[in-house]
């Protein structure tokens, strides 16, 4: 078997389009992810059961069905009562739902792990609720969070082939048209596990040094 | 003029423990109280409940002659609207026995940060006030080091210039040098013995320390089992304890 690198060569702008819709994919999911979780935490944090028994239900939905029947959902079944998207919002709304449950979960295991001790020094300077989150409570739970959400992009970066099943040019919808038009499929599949593994790593890479510059900010 | 505190007939409970029972106390205005007893016999609780920290099933507590926690029956006889408790708990202070300084902020930031956000002083007039405030209990090099960088002894001092910097009328301090090394709680002691006779806060000091209690209380007082069993001047509450049950705590604790 040979590995013909002049079929990638040929492809590379191909590829290139590929791998920036999959990057922007990520991305805009990811910041949508990260908005979804915070809403959905401050949801079933309220005090009214009509409120956080619904997000609460949601959260618990959102987890327990697979990404990719969620994506189908949204494409497939909301236009029957008139709502439908193009490909590309449709994915990234699912991408940021999906993981938006899960970030709330990871927000929530970040307030807890501010020590107590925290609270009650804010109450004995009389802070209110609202002033401790954002002065005292949110800045330790920041840097608590930042691993967990790194690990969150990653996965999501590799989520996105999902979005191939409703025709978002993603980079593994790119290398799957790539193959059948050649009956060629090595190059393509290969080339684009290299990106893929080219952008999680450059993520896990900036992820980490965002969390060493923060230790390093207070000490 | 009213008093500083008064508890009337409080109870408090943590399921079927029995924190405070019944519990009557005064305390004037400048008053220093140590408060000395067993754990588990509603110090630390007494603290929580006059930072509001915590409730109080049955009774009532005064602060400065107004209701800060009132229960009848179980059911809040007060109605207090929450800007009123937030009012009243700005006149009180506290300092806890594991610091719990802002660790993403320096000495400085922390001593500021109320004044600023709470009384919405500028960030110039805090910090100026944060400042002298730290100078005051020896702090003057360490204005930017983060509680990471402090000894217990010195994050403790800075614990104190923080609830300083709101001008509380009462300061609480629960068990303040307990979690300390031997050689650190003389440097917190001598900012506590400067605040007890250079001001006239109330203090009211949690301890289990009794060099701290002598060099600080104008009355001692000993609880056991959410009771106050004996109070006095610190000279004759060392020297001559009446009750049994002082006595065997203060046995029990010395040769400890």
């Amino acid at each position: 078997m040979t590995f013909s690198f002049d079929l990638i060569i040929e492809f590379l702008p191909v590829f290139a389009r590929g791998a920036l819709v999959t990057l922007a994919a990520t991305v805009v999911g990811f910041v949508f992810a990260l908005i979804v979780g915070a809403v959905l935490l401050a949801l079933m944090r309220t005090p009214w059961g009509i409120v956080r028994v619904p997000s609460t239900f949601f959260m618990e939905f959102i987890r327990s069905t697979p990404l990719l029947v969620q994506v189908y959902f949204l494409f497939f079944v909301l236009p029957n009562v008139g709502i439908s998207m193009p490909a590309f919002l449709t994915g990234v709304i699912a991408l940021g739902l999906h993981h938006g449950a899960y970030v709330s979960e990871t927000y929530r295991a970040a307030l807890a792990a501010v020590p107590k001790g925290q609270w009650d020094a804010a109450a004995s300077l009389n802070y209110s609720r609202p002033k401790a989150y954002r002065h005292l409570i949110l800045p330790q739970a920041v840097p608590i969070v930042i691993p967990a959400l790194g690990n969150t992009l990653i996965t999501m970066i590799k989520d996105t082939p999902i979005l191939s099943a409703i025709t978002v040019t993603e980079l593994m919808f790119v290398a799957n048209d790539i193959g059948t038009q050649r009956f060629q499929y090595t190059e393509p599949i290969t080339f684009a596990a290299v990106i893929y593994l080219v952008m999680s790593l450059a993520a896990a890479f900036a992820v980490s040094w965002l969390d060493r510059s923060i230790r390093d900010a207070r000490t | 003029m009213p008093k500083a505190i008064r508890f009337e007939g409080v109870s408090k409970r943590f399921g079927e423990t029995i924190v405070l029972d019944d519990f009557d106390f005064e305390v004037e205005c400048g008053e220093k109280i140590a408060i000395l007893g067993p754990s588990g016999s509603g110090k630390s609780t007494l603290l929580r409940i006059l930072m509001t920290l915590e409730d109080i099933d049955e009774g009532t507590v005064y602060l400065e002659g107004e209701p800060l926690w009132r229960k009848h029956a179980g059911h809040d006889t007060l109605g207090s609207k929450s800007s009123d408790l937030r009012r009243l708990r700005g006149k009180v202070g506290m300092v806890f026995q594991q610091f719990n300084l802002f660790p993403h902020m320096t000495a400085l930031q922390n001593v500021a940060a109320a004044p600023c956000h709470v009384l919405g002083q500028s960030s110039d007039q805090a910090t100026k006030l944060a400042k002298s405030l730290l100078e005051k209990v020896g702090l003057a090099d360490k204005l930017h080091s983060h509680p990471a960088r402090l000894s217990g002894g010195q994050q403790q001092r800075v614990a104190i210039a923080r609830a300083m910097a709101l001008r509380p009328k009462v300061m609480l301090f629960d068990e303040p040098t307990s979690a300390l090394d031997p050689e650190l709680v003389e440097e917190v002691l001598d900012v506590m013995k400067a605040l007890a006779h250079e001001t006239d806060l109330t203090m009211i000091v949690v301890t289990h320390q009794f060099g701290v209690a002598r060099a600080i209380a104008d009355r001692v007082c000993f609880m056991e089992r959410g009771r106050l069993v004996e109070e006095g001047d610190p000279a004759a509450f060392f020297q001559s304890p009446k009750n049994d049950r002082t006595r065997a705590f203060l046995r029990s604790v010395s040769l400890a």
